[in-house]
Parts: structure tokens; sequence; C-alpha cells
């Protein structure tokens, strides 16, 4: 029986769906409660009680939302260009979907170990953007089209210093694994994860996520005060819907990355204790508290402050702690920046 | 298995590049322009060369197809009118594709039977199983050809600065924000306090 899933086309193709479904549907019934703790937070901070009507505490908000979108009716706007129109939600889902094969939830638990898997993420969130794009241009409006191209081109500026950023972990880990990023922080408990000696990049990697993945204070595209909701103005019913699961799937990706990558995944913070699933999914839900502590208290962005901020005050600062790290590994200096690899020659 | 992806690619490679070309639609053809970068990825990738591919999406269709979509929807092109003269230039065309397939034709022959070419593909070092290709790239982009490789970068950088000075231009009848300014702004020297009566205003 072993042999059947190992060796044969069908049975490699059968263990692969099933373990992409182990990673999906946990995943998609996380995001439900997500979004209602996202909702709770945010109204416990401006004290308001938030959604409470539907199951016990409004647990089931987020299921109801769900069939609300579902049920109800898909309208096309008359100039759209309907096969654009359509694709872009899927694009969006898929992407942000597909990335989570190579994030490591435990030691081996992870779809696909590629050896480029830092690479992977990012080439994969840089093709987010045509979600965006697509879907504004096919609405064949005007709002939608002012939403997409600031979200694209604020999405394309932070992905920018989001390499930079990766570039310095993966100098420090010598591997672009995240298997072995995460093992290269092994040692000495939390002490040993990579937020300490890359603590600055550590808040820069997280504003750069909030500013990648278009969530407050760097909603621009969706300022509703100006331009009604940006991209996503003309959808509505389930391609509405694949569109916010698609933006909080990539939400859930970047609190992943940021525990994979500054707090050590699977490892537990204290020596002694076993390491495993628990403590990254800890970890993860730890940084999305963060992501919505800062959508209910920070006031927007201005626009050209927002770039500003990602092309002259990020991008010079990651580049130079590339620089810094490169020379910290090489010559030792600050204990290498914790680098775990051989220099070499 | 290999042989299906391989002609799956290569058929989204091939599709992908011919309705670039005739698509109506200019944005439809750098959506085409798009599918025909991904499936060279993944050719790429089932090559081995898993890092190139990756580069290939996070460069070319990540940034590069980003900023030809931002052109070609922002800019007022009459296409129409461009793809009228395509019948004029086709020969044209033609002929500088036919060069370039003659150019790799010869290129592709001369490296399948140059005997130098066969035996460092039989035995490339360092051995593959030794090392990733990304480091192997690594090694040989900043060691190996290390100044030929930051020269590159320099004639680039030129390039660049090249193009910023000729469309620089410092128009003066433009208000600009000065963002440190904006910054250094304080309550006390920004707002009044006044005590308003009820019923009276200012």
């Amino acid at each position: 029986m072993a042999e059947f899933f190992t060796t044969t086309y069908l049975g490699i193709a059968i263990v692969i769906v099933a373990q992409i479904l182990a990673v999906l549907v946990p995943l998609l019934v996380a995001l439900a409660f997500l979004m209602w703790g996202d909702r709770k937070i945010w109204a416990a901070v401006q004290m308001r009680k938030g959604p409470n009507v539907v199951g016990f505490f409004g647990l089931a908000q987020s299921f109801a939302d769900f069939i609300k979108y579902i049920v109800k009716e898909v309208v096309v706007p008359a100039g759209a260009d309907r096969f654009v129109y359509f694709l872009a939600p899927m694009i969006s889902l898929v992407m942000s979907f597909i990335a989570w094969a190579v994030i490591p939830f435990n030691d081996g638990w992870v779809i696909s170990d590629l050896n480029i898997a830092i690479l992977y993420v990012f080439a994969v969130s840089s093709l987010e953007v045509y979600g965006v794009i697509m879907g504004g241009w096919a609405s064949n409006s005007k709002y939608p089209f002012l939403g997409s191209l600031r979200s694209a081109a604020q999405m394309v500026s932070y992905e920018v210093s989001i390499g930079l950023i990766i570039i310095g972990v993966v100098i420090s880990s010598g591997s672009m694994n995240f298997g072995e990023i995460i093992k290269a922080q092994d040692g000495m408990g939390l002490l040993s994860w990579y937020w300490i000696p890359h603590f600055p990049m550590l808040i820069l990697f997280f504003v750069s996520a909030l500013a990648e993945t278009n969530r407050p204070p760097f909603d621009l595209p969706e300022a509703e005060s100006e331009l009604v909701a940006g991209y996503q103005v003309e959808y509505s019913s389930t391609p509405f819907l694949l569109f916010m699961i698609g933006e909080l799937t990539a939400v859930v990706l970047m609190c992943a990355l940021i525990s994979v990558m500054f707090f050590g995944g699977w490892l537990s913070p204290i020596e002694g204790l076993p390491d495993g699933l628990f403590w990254m999914v800890i970890k993860m839900i730890i940084v999305f508290f963060f992501f919505s502590m800062v959508k209910a208290i920070t006031p927007r962005y201005r626009y050209d402050q927002l770039m500003r901020l990602g092309w002259k005050v990020f991008l010079p600062m990651s580049l130079f702690w590339v620089v810094f790290v490169a020379f910290a590994a090489k010559f030792d200096w600050f204990w290498g920046i914790y680098a775990r690899f051989v220099t070499g020659s | 298995m290999m042989v299906f992806a391989f002609y799956l690619f290569a058929l989204g490679a091939i599709t992908g590049g011919l309705f670039t070309v005739i698509s109506r639609n200019p944005v439809h053809s750098v959506l085409w322009l798009i599918l025909a970068f991904i499936s060279s990825a993944g050719l790429f990738v089932l090559m081995g060369a898993e890092f190139v591919a990756m580069l290939l999406i996070i460069v070319y269709v990540g940034a590069v197809a980003v900023l030809f979509l931002f052109v070609v929807m922002m800019l007022d092109i009459d296409f129409a009118e461009l793809k009228a003269e395509m019948a004029r230039y086709l020969p044209l065309a033609l002929l500088i594709g036919l060069m370039i397939l003659m150019q790799l034709a010869m290129a592709f022959g001369a490296w399948d039977f140059a005997e130098v070419a066969q035996s460092q593909l039989a035995a490339p070092t360092p051995d593959a199983s030794e090392i990733h290709n990304t480091q192997a790239l690594g090694l040989i982009l900043y060691d190996q050809y290390f100044l030929l490789f930051q020269l590159a970068g320099l004639i680039l950088l030129v390039a660049m600065i090249g193009a910023i000075v000729l469309t620089l231009r410092h128009r003066t009848n433009v208000k600009r924000q000065d963002i440190l300014a904006q910054i250094y702004r304080d309550p006390a020297k920004a707002m009044e306090l006044k005590d308003v009566k009820p019923g009276q205003g200012l």
C-alpha cells in the first residue's frame, strides 16, 4: 500500500491533494475566526461590542457573511471586460493560496520543501498585484481604476524593501529554505531567534507587510471616503468574497512569514519545552493580533507620504542593513549577527 | 510526467507569445505576455534552474510587466492605428525574426557540436549534487566574475541616471509638499484656540 502512494502517479497525486487539503481547510476555517477576532479587537478598541448576534459571542458571524455573499446576485458592469473581470478575483485568491505550499508548520510539515522557498513566496506575492490591477481595469469605471493604480504602485514599492529585508535574513541563515531558516534560529530558546539581531528589520517588515497587503493604515486603495472602495467597487457577491478571502489570506501569510523569519516558526520559546505546530500557530495569532491593533489605533496615511516612506526611508534603511549584515557575517562582527553558516574561503 | 509538463509550459509560452502579437486589446496583449513569462519560468524549473525561474517571475512579471500595464492603460495611444500599419512593417519584422532565429540556430548548433561544451555539460564544476544552483550562480557572479558583474551594474546605473536626467524638468510654478516642514509643525504655531460665546460667533 505504501508503495502505491510513493511510486504511482495516481498515488502521489492523492497524497499531494490530501496534503493541500490538510493545509487549506484548517486555514479557511481559521480565516473565518480570524476575521471575527479582527472585528472584535477593532470593536473593543473603540468600546463597541462588535459582532455578537450570530452564534455564541457572534462566533458564527463570518459564516453568516459567507452565506450572504454566496447567495447574492452577481452584477457585472455593462462595459466590463467579462473574462478579465472574473479572472481577477480568482487570481487574487489563487495567488494567496499557493504561497502556503512552502510554509512549514512543523519540522518537515510542508507540502513542497523547495530550496528557494523564500523566493517562491516573494514571486507569488509579486503576482498578487495582478488581481488588483486586472480587477480595477476590467471594471471599466474610474474609481476602481484609480484605486487599482494606487494599490498596484503601493504593492510594487513595498515589495522592494520586503525583498531586501528577506535578503538580510537569508544572509544570516545561509539558506532560502524556510525549514533551514528556522533550524538556524534554534539554540537558546527565544533569545536565538532573529527578532533580536534583526529587530529594526522586524519593524520594517511589519510595516511593509501592512502596506503590501493593503491593510490600514495603508488601505489607500480602499479609502472609502475618496475612492468608495477602490478596485472592488464594481464587484459583488462571490467575486467580491474571493477578493476578501484573498486579501485576508495574504495577511495571514504575512503573519506566517514574520513568525518563520523572525520568531523561529515551530521552535518553542523556552528551552526544554517541546517544539511543534502549537508554537507556530500561537506566534501567527500573536502577530495577527498586532495587525488588528494597528488597524484599530492608527489613522490612515496620505498617499504621497506612503510613497515617500517606502522609497526614501525603508529602501535606504533595508539596503544599509543588507550591507551591514553581510559584513557582520563575513568578518564575524556582533557574533556575525547570529550567522549560522560557514563563511568559507 | 516531465514530458507532459514540458508540453504544457511550451504550449503556454507559444500561445502567450502569439496572442501578445495578434490580440486587439493592448491590455490583453500584456496579460498574454505575462502568460508567456510564467510559462518560460516553468520551463526553467523543468530544466532545474529554479533560481532563474523565480527571478524571471519576480523581475519580469512582478515589476516590468506591471510597468507595461501601467503605460498601456494610461497612455492615450491609438492602438488601432498602430495595428493598421502592421502590414507595412510586416516584411521588416519577418526579416528580423528570421535573423534572430538563424542566430539562435547557429549558437545552439555550435554549442551542440563543440566538444568543450559537451564535456562541461557532462561534468559540471562544481558537481550539481554538491551545490544548489543558487549558490553556484552566486559564486560565479560575485566571486569569479565580480568585476565584470559590477561593471554591468555600473552601466545600468549610468543608463538609469541618463534617463532620469533627460526627463527631469523642474517646473517652478508647481506647488510642492515640503515633508520636513509638515513634520516640524507643532500645535502652538498651527492652531489658535478661541473662546467662542454661544450665539455670537467670532
